[in-house]
C-alpha cells in the first residue's frame, strides 16, 4: 500500500511539474492546482497511512495522526485561495497584454 | 543607567539641532555642545570608579535568545576613548560654529555630528560584540553623511561613497569574524570572549576569524592596502576631518584591535600580520604625506602613517608596546585635531590649502603660526612635546622586539626612516606655509581667525605641552587602566620626558636630522614621483566598482530573461541537483514500519488517479478536457482522504474541488479554449525529464517517510481533546483550539487573497468572446429552468446541512471550514442558475464585510480570553441543557469556528461572485462594491 501511495503521489507531482513548465498561463495554473493536491497528499501521509481510524474519539481504538490532517485541512483552503489568485492573475494578464504567454515578449510593451 | 545616558543622549540629541532649525546658529551650537558636556558630567563619577580599578557596567536585555543585549561597560580602554570622543567633540562643535559658512546647513551638520559621536561612543563602551558591531556600522553610515556633507560637490559625493563602500565592506567582514568568535566562545559578552582566549586561538577557525576582524579594523583605520579612502574623505568640511581623523572614525579600527587584543593577540599570525601591515602603512603614509601639496592631503596621509605606527605597536603586543600605542592614541588625537583645525583656519582665512601658493604667512597670522608650530612639533616628535615621548617609546619597542628572528633589525631601521619622514613633512607644513619667502597674492587677505575659533586649537596645543611636561600627572592614571584592560594585567606606567642618553634618543636625533635633509631635497623627490602620477585612487576605485556592476548586470541579464519557463526549469534543476546526492547517502530507504496490505479499492483509486493525472498533463492543449481530468484527480484525492481515515479532509477537498473547478471554468470563458503547439520537441523532452526526476524524488521521499517509524506529538492532542478542548473530533479541536492561532493566521491569509483578487478585478478589461470556440453563439436561454428549480430546492437544504455540519464539527467530522464551503457552493449555484441580478435582489450582502466580520469574530474570541487572564485564544467550554435538544455543549471555540465559517463564505463568495460578474454588465468598475 505504501509503495502504491508514494508512486501515485510521485506521478501526480511529475504531471503537475510538466504542466508548470508549459508556456501558457492556463496549464501553469492547472499545474499549480494539481501540485497542491500532490503536496497535500504528501503532507497528509507524514502521519502515515491508517485505515478505519478516523480521529474521532470514542469510535476507534487506534487513531490516525490528527495533526497532519489539521494542517492539510487549512492547506486545502489556502491552496484554493492560491489557485483562485493565480487564475484571476492569468485572466487579468490576458486582458492587459492580450496574450497568455508566460514568457516576457521582447516586442511587447511590458518592461521589467 | 548612566552609561546608557552617555550613548543615547547624543543619539537622541541628534534630533535637537534639527528641531531648532529655525533658530540662530548660536542657539544651535549651545544646545548641541550641551549634549557632550552633559555626557562628560554624567561620565565623571563613572570615570572615578574606572580609575580606581572597577569597571562600571550597565545591561538591558534585548534579544537574550541570541545573546544580543544592550550591554555597556566603561573599562580603562573605553574611558580613554570616551574622553577623546567627548572632549575633542566639544572642541569640534565650537570650531564648526565659526568654520561653517552662512549657506551651510548647520543643523544638519550638528545632527550628523552628534549621530556620529553617539555611534563612536557606542563602539567604545559596548560590552557585547554584536552591539559594538551595530554601532560600528552606524559610524560608517554617519561618517558617510558627514563626508558627503557638501553633497553638491562631486568630490564629496565620491569620497563619501568610497568611505562607505570600504568601511561598510570591512564591517561585514567584521560581523562574520565576530560571529565566528562568539560561536567559539559561546557568548558575545566581552568578558566571556576574553575568558575563552585559549579555545579561540586553538580553534581551526581562528585564522579566518582573525583575518575577518583585521579586515574590519584595517579598512576602518585605513591601513595598507585600504589607505586609499582616507585622503578622499578630506572632501569633508574641516571640522569633520579633524574629528574623524584624530579622535574617532579611524581610531575605531585601532580601538577594535585593542579591544579584541585579550582574545586574539599573542599568536605568531597576529604578530606578523599586524606588525608588518602597521609598518608598511606607516612608511607608505609618511612618504605620500611628504608629496602632497594640499594641507589636508598631507595631514590625511600623516594620519595614515601614525595609525600604522599604533597598529604596529599593537601587533608587537607586549605591555610596554600597548602603553606606547595607547599613549600615542592620546597624543595623536591632540596634535592631529589641532593640525586639522589649523589647516582649516588657514583655508578659511586665505581661501586656499595649496602649499605651492601659500608662503610667508607668519607676519599675517602670528597666533595661528605659533599654535601650528606647537602641534606640528608634537607630530614631528620634538621635545618637550607629548609626541616626542610616545615616539621614543615606539622606537624603544621597535628596538626591543625580536619577532623576526635574525632579521629583527630592519624594524627599528624602518621605524627611524618613518620618523624621519614624519619630521620632513612636519617641517614642510610649517616652512611652506609660514616662511619660505614673502607673502604672495591669495584669494583672501589673510589674518588671524576670531579668538573663539582659535580657542580649540589653543586648548589642544596646551594639552600637547602639558602632557609633554607632566605626563605622570596628566595621563598616567587613565593610561594605567586602559593598558590593564588590554593586557588584562595590572599596569604601572612610568612616563618621563628624559630617559637619559640611549639608543632611542639617538634614533630620534637621526630622524630629525634625516627629516631636515629629506625636506631640503624635496624637489628631487617631487620630480622622482612625477613619473608615477596619473594614478588616482578615486578613479581606480570607481573603475573597480563599475566593473563589478557591469559583471553583475551581465549575470543578471543572463539569469533574468523574463521567461517563467526558464526560471521554473532552473529552480527545479537546482532541486534535482541538490536532492539527488542526499538520496544517494540513504543506506536503506525502506524503514521498519509494518506496511499495510494493498486492497482492491486502493488499486482502482490509484489507477484512476494516475490515469487522470497523466490525462491532465497530456491533454493540456484541450483546456476544457484538462479541467475535467483535473476534477477527477481532485475527486479521487478526496476519496483517498476518506479511505485513509480523514473524513474532515475528504469533505473539505470535495467542496474545494467543486468551487475551484467552477472558478476555472469561469476563467476559461475569458481564455483561449485551446493551446497552440508551441514547445519544440527538445523542450518537451527536457520537461518530461525534469518532471519525471522530480516525481521520482517525491515518490522516493514519500516511500521513505511512509515506511519509517515515527514519534508523533499528536498523542497529546488525542489525550486532551475531550478533557481540554471539549470535543471528540480531534482535527477540529486542533484547528479551533490547540492550534487556533495558526487557523487565525490562515483565515487572515484567505481574506487577504480574496481582497487581492478583488483588487485584481478592478477595472479589468477581460477578453470577452461572443461565441464559443467553434463560432457558435451562446445559447439564448441564460438560465435553464431545470437548473433554476433544482438550485432553488438545494439552497435551503444545503444551508441546513451547512449549519448542521458547522454545529457538529467539534465532535464529528465537520466544522467552520467545511460548513462555510458548503454554504458558499450552494450560493454559487444560485448565481449560476439565476444570474447576478436575481440573487442581488433577494440577497444583498456585502461579502467583503462578511469576510472581515468573520476574521474579527475569530480574533475577538481570542482577545476575549485576556479578560479572564488567560493567554490569547484560550478556549472555555461548558454543557448547557437546552429544551428539546437536551444536553448541548457550548465552547468558545464554537465562536471562533463561527469566525472561520463566515470568513470562508465571505472570501469564497467574494472571489466567485466578483469574478462571475465579469461576464455580465455588473462589472465591478470602481473600488468597493
Amino acid at each position: 500500500m505504501e509503495a502504491l501511495f508514494s508512486v501515485t503521489v510521485g506521478v501526480l507531482t511529475a504531471c503537475s511539474v510538466f504542466l508548470i513548465l508549459r508556456g501558457r498561463s492556463f496549464p501553469v495554473v492547472v499545474g499549480i492546482t494539481m501540485l497542491s493536491y500532490a503536496v497535500n497528499l504528501f503532507l497528509f501521509s507524514t502521519g502515515r497511512l491508517t485505515i478505519n481510524g478516523a480521529p474521532i474519539l470514542g469510535t476507534n481504538t487506534e487513531y490516525a495522526d490528527p495533526l497532519p490532517q489539521a494542517l492539510v485541512l487549512t492547506a486545502i483552503v489556502i491552496g484554493f485561495a492560491m489557485t483562485a489568485y493565480s487564475v484571476i492573475l492569468a485572466v487579468r494578464t490576458r486582458g492587459e497584454i492580450g496574450t497568455d504567454e508566460v514568457n516576457e515578449q521582447d516586442s511587447g510593451e511590458s518592461s521589467r | 543607567m548612566n552609561l546608557f545616558y552617555i550613548v543615547f543622549a547624543p543619539l537622541i540629541g541628534a534630533l535637537i539641532p534639527l528641531l531648532l532649525r529655525r533658530t540662530s546658529r548660536s542657539v544651535k551650537t549651545i544646545a548641541t555642545i550641551a549634549i557632550p558636556l552633559s555626557c562628560i558630567l554624567v561620565a565623571w563619577p563613572l570615570a572615578q570608579q574606572t580609575l580606581s580599578g572597577e569597571i562600571p557596567t550597565a545591561i538591558q536585555h534585548w534579544l537574550p535568545n541570541i545573546d544580543f543585549d544592550l550591554a555597556f561597560r566603561l573599562d580603562g580602554l573605553s574611558l580613554l576613548f570616551v574622553s577623546l570622543i567627548l572632549g575633542i567633540g566639544v572642541l569640534i562643535i565650537l570650531y564648526a560654529h565659526y568654520y561653517l559658512s552662512s549657506e551651510d546647513s548647520d543643523s544638519r551638520f550638528y545632527a550628523c555630528l552628534l549621530l556620529f559621536m553617539a555611534s563612536m561612543l557606542g563602539i567604545v563602551t559596548a560590552d557585547n560584540v554584536l552591539l559594538m558591531w551595530a554601532f560600528w556600522e552606524l559610524t560608517s553610515i554617519s561618517s558617510f553623511l558627514l563626508i558627503g556633507y557638501w553633497y553638491h560637490k562631486s568630490d564629496a559625493r565620491r569620497g563619501a561613497r568610497m568611505a562607505l563602500a570600504t568601511t561598510g565592506a570591512g564591517g561585514l567582514a567584521l560581523l562574520a569574524g565576530l560571529l565566528i568568535i562568539g560561536d567559539i566562545a559561546g557568548s558575545y559578552q566581552l568578558n566571556e570572549i576574553f575568558a575563552a582566549k585559549d579555545a579561540i586561538q586553538a580553534d581551526r577557525l581562528y585564522v579566518p576569524a582573525l583575518i575577518l576582524v583585521l579586515l574590519g579594523a584595517f579598512t576602518k583605520s585605513a591601513q595598507f592596502p585600504f589607505q586609499f579612502w582616507l585622503p578622499h574623505a578630506m572632501a569633508a568640511p574641516t571640522p569633520v576631518s579633524a574629528y574623524l581623523h584624530s579622535a574617532t572614525m579611524v581610531k575605531a579600527g585601532i580601538f577594535l584591535l585593542a579591544r579584541m587584543h585579550p582574545a586574539l593577540a599573542g599568536t605568531e599570525f597576529w604578530f606578523i600580520t599586524v606588525t608588518l601591515i602597521g609598518l608598511v602603512t606607516m612608511l607608505v603614509g609618511a612618504y605620500f604625506a611628504l608629496l602632497k601639496h594640499d594641507l589636508k592631503g598631507l595631514l590625511a596621509f600623516s594620519t595614515v602613517s601614525h595609525l600604522g605606527l599604533i597598529c604596529m605597536l599593537l601587533g608587537i603586543g607586549s605591555q610596554a608596546a600597548v602603553i606606547a600605542a595607547l599613549f600615542h592614541v592620546i597624543n595623536h588625537a591632540c596634535f592631529k585635531a589641532g593640525l586639522f583645525m589649523t589647516a582649516g583656519i588657514i583655508d578659511h582665512e586665505t581661501g586656499t590649502r595649496d602649499m605651492r601658493k601659500l608662503q610667508g604667512l607668519l607676519g599675517f597670522m602670528p597666533i595661528t603660526a605659533t599654535l601650528a608650530m606647537v602641534v606640528t612639533a608634537s607630530m614631528a616628535g620634538i621635545p618637550p612635546f607629548n609626541g616626542f615621548m610616545s615616539k621614543e617609546l615606539f622606537l624603544d619597542q621597535a628596538l626591543n622586539q625580536h619577532l623576526f628572528g635574525g632579521l629583527s633589525w630592519f624594524v627599528p631601521m624602518l621605524a627611524t626612516v618613518g620618523a624621519a619622514l614624519s619630521v620632513a613633512y612636519s617641517i614642510r607644513f610649517i616652512h611652506d606655509v609660514f616662511f619660505n619667502g614673502d607673502y604672495k597674492e591669495l584669494p583672501k587677505h589673510p589674518h588671524d581667525p576670531p579668538k573663539m575659533m582659535a580657542l580649540p586649537v589653543l586648548v589642544l596645543a596646551a594639552l600637547c605641552i602639558i602632557i609633554g611636561l607632566i605626563p605622570m600627572l596628566s595621563v598616567s592614571g587613565i593610561l594605567n587602566q586602559a593598558v590593564s584592560s588590554v593586557v588584562l594585567a595590572p599596569t604601572d606606567v612610568k612616563l618621563s620626558l628624559w630617559h637619559g642618553f640611549n639608543l632611542p634618543l639617538l634614533m630620534s636625533a637621526v630622524a630629525i636630522v634625516g627629516g631636515i635633509v629629506i625636506y631640503s631635497q624635496r624637489d628631487q623627490l617631487f620630480t622622482f614621483n612625477r613619473q608615477f602620477e596619473g594614478q588616482d585612487a578615486k578613479h581606480n576605485f570607481e573603475r573597480i566598482v563599475q566593473t563589478v556592476c557591469d559583471s553583475a548586470n551581465r549575470l543578471f541579464a543572463y539569469i533574468d530573461t523574463g521567461s517563467l519557463q526558464r526560471y521554473m526549469a532552473l529552480v527545479l534543476i537546482a532541486v534535482i541537483v541538490l536532492v539527488i546526492p542526499q538520496l544517494f547517502d540513504i543506506v536503506s530507504l525502506e524503514g521498519t514500519r509494518p506496511q499495510q496490505p494493498i486492497d482492491f479499492v486502493s488499486i482502482v483509486g490509484a489507477s484512476v488517479l494516475m490515469v487522470a493525472g497523466f490525462a491532465t498533463a497530456i491533454l493540456h492543449r484541450h483546456r476544457f478536457i484538462m479541467l475535467m481530468m483535473l476534477s477527477v484527480v481532485g475527486l479521487i484525492v478526496s476519496l483517498s482522504f476518506a479511505h485513509f481515515s480523514a473524513p474532515d479532509l475528504a469533505m473539505t477537498q470535495l467542496v474545494v474541488e467543486v468551487v475551484s473547478i467552477i472558478l476555472m471554468v469561469l476563467a476559461l470563458f475569458f481564455m483561449p479554449q485551446k493551446t497552440a503547439r508551441a514547445s519544440t520537441g527538445h523542450r518537451v523532452f527536457r520537461d518530461i525529464l525534469i518532471a519525471s526526476l522530480i516525481g521520482g524524488i517525491v515518490a522516493t521521499l514519500n516511500y521513505g517517510i511512509l515506511t519509517s517509524d515515527f514519534e508523533t506529538i499528536s498523542d497529546f492532542f488525542i489525550a486532551n481533546a475531550k478533557t481540554g478542548g471539549g470535543g471528540t473530533n480531534v482535527v477540529n479541536v486542533i484547528l479551533v483550539d490547540f492550534r487556533g492561532f495558526d487557523t487565525l493566521g490562515e483565515i487572515t491569509v484567505l481574506a487577504i487573497a480574496a481582497a487581492g483578487i478583488h483588487k485584481l478585478l478592478n477595472k479589468l478589461k477581460p477578453f470577452m468572446p461572443s461565441s464559443d470556440i467553434d463560432g457558435r453563439p451562446w445559447h439564448r436561454i441564460k438560465h435553464p429552468l431545470m437548473l433554476t428549480n433544482v438550485a432553488n430546492l438545494v439552497l435551503p437544504m444545503a444551508m441546513v446541512v451547512a449549519v448542521y455540519i458547522f454545529l457538529r464539527g467539534h465532535n464529528l467530522p465537520g466544522g467552520g471550514f467545511i460548513a462555510g464551503l458548503i454554504a458558499a457552493s450552494a450560493m454559487i449555484l444560485q448565481y449560476i442558475a439565476n444570474g447576478v441580478d436575481w440573487v442581488k435582489e433577494r440577497f444583498n450582502v456585502n461579502y467583503q464585510s462578511l469576510m472581515s466580520f468573520g476574521v474579527m469574530i475569530a480574533a475577538l474570541t481570542g482577545v476575549g480570553s485576556w479578560f479572564f487572564d488567560r493567554p490569547f485564544l484560550t478556549s472555555w467550554f461548558t454543557y448547557l441543557n437546552w429544551p428539546v435538544v437536551g444536553k448541548f455543549e457550548f465552547a468558545t471555540a464554537l465562536l471562533f469556528d463561527l469566525g472561520v465559517f463566515l470568513t470562508v463564505i465571505g472570501a469564497t463568495m467574494m472571489i466567485l461572485s466578483n469574478f462571475g460578474k465579469m461576464t455580465t454588465r455588473h462589472r465591478p468598475r470602481q473600488e468597493g462594491n
